[in-house]
């Protein structure tokens, strides 16, 4: 490979782990439920993506890499469960998190919402899961979900909409 | 279910599932071995024209180089190899046992890579 090309590369694939450090992150602790492991899936994805990312790059056309990044994770959280055989810990730490964002009393009514939410979150099947976490937690749009979840823009939107129908129903009955 | 408890649910879930900021070990640590490949894939290049692999004391590039290739876990593998170079080095006496050390610092590495996937 040519010394320079490999250069732009690897600039490149540093402005993209700058860019999305926090997305991976942020993807890995809430499909798995607790900071440790997230840690480990968040340098995997990382590495893994380093091996391909010539090629990632060229096929992208231009289009933002952040799907494929996500794509990775999800692939190696759906490893990490077959390998282990386990569900997401109970440890997404609800009550921690949301201190750091609520803090005075006359938000208690709010933390413990939230934290029902959440608890509900968990409770989804894995894909209605995972979307929501792309589109609350990470912020992406139906077409960035599709592409990280290999579906169509229609079925995104499906399945968007009936996670969060789900979601609501599971809240309100609790 | 109605447009209101509609919005109402997504604007709880904007805020339980805020995003979550990686520790900062975490950055420590990934930016160090990332840093690593890239030097260590220059460092391939390098190696490949001045065309030195008669060389034994540049074994070790050609095989670093080649481990960004193959997979994730052999990358970390020689990292550590690669880091441990300097060392093994300054404690040999001749290009032949620094290869021979270097060879062996692999072989230790990735044991204790399966090892503690094992244990895991």
């Amino acid at each position: 490979m040519d010394p320079q090309h490999k250069a732009r590369l690897d600039r490149d694939f540093s402005d993209l782990y700058r860019a999305h450090l926090r997305d991976v992150y942020s993807y890995a602790y809430y499909r798995i439920g607790n900071h440790h492991d997230a840690e480990d899936l968040t340098e995997q994805t990382f590495l893994q993506a380093y091996r391909h990312f010539e090629r990632a790059q060229a096929e992208s056309e231009g289009r933002p890499l952040r799907p494929w990044l996500i794509r990775i994770a999800h692939n190696l959280a759906a490893n990490l469960y077959r390998d282990r055989s386990r569900r997401p810990q109970t440890s997404i730490d609800d009550t921690a998190e949301l201190r750091t964002l609520h803090t005075t009393e006359d938000l208690v009514e709010g933390r413990d919402q939230l934290a029902r939410i959440l608890a509900s979150v968990k409770e989804l099947p894995d894909e209605r899961r995972e979307a929501l976490i792309m589109r609350f937690a990470l912020g992406m749009d139906n077409r960035e979900i599709a592409r990280a979840m290999g579906k169509s823009d229609g079925a995104t939107k499906v399945l968007l909409h009936r996670a969060i129908k789900q979601l609501d129903g599971i809240v309100t009955a609790s | 279910m109605s447009d209101a408890a509609h919005i109402d649910i997504e604007s709880m879930l904007r805020l339980a599932l805020h995003p979550v900021e990686p520790p900062e070990k975490l950055r420590t640590r990934l930016e160090s071995t990332l840093q690593e490949l890239t030097d260590l894939a220059v460092e391939e290049l390098e190696a490949w024209e001045l065309s030195t692999m008669r060389d034994p004391r540049n074994w070790v590039r050609p095989v670093v180089a080649t481990t960004v290739g193959v997979t994730a876990g052999t990358a970390l593998v020689m990292l550590r190899v690669r880091q441990q170079h300097r060392r093994r080095k300054a404690s040999s006496r001749n290009p032949l046992e620094l290869a021979q050390r270097t060879l062996k610092g692999a072989v230790a590495e990735a044991r204790k890579l399966i090892e503690r996937a094992d244990r895991a």
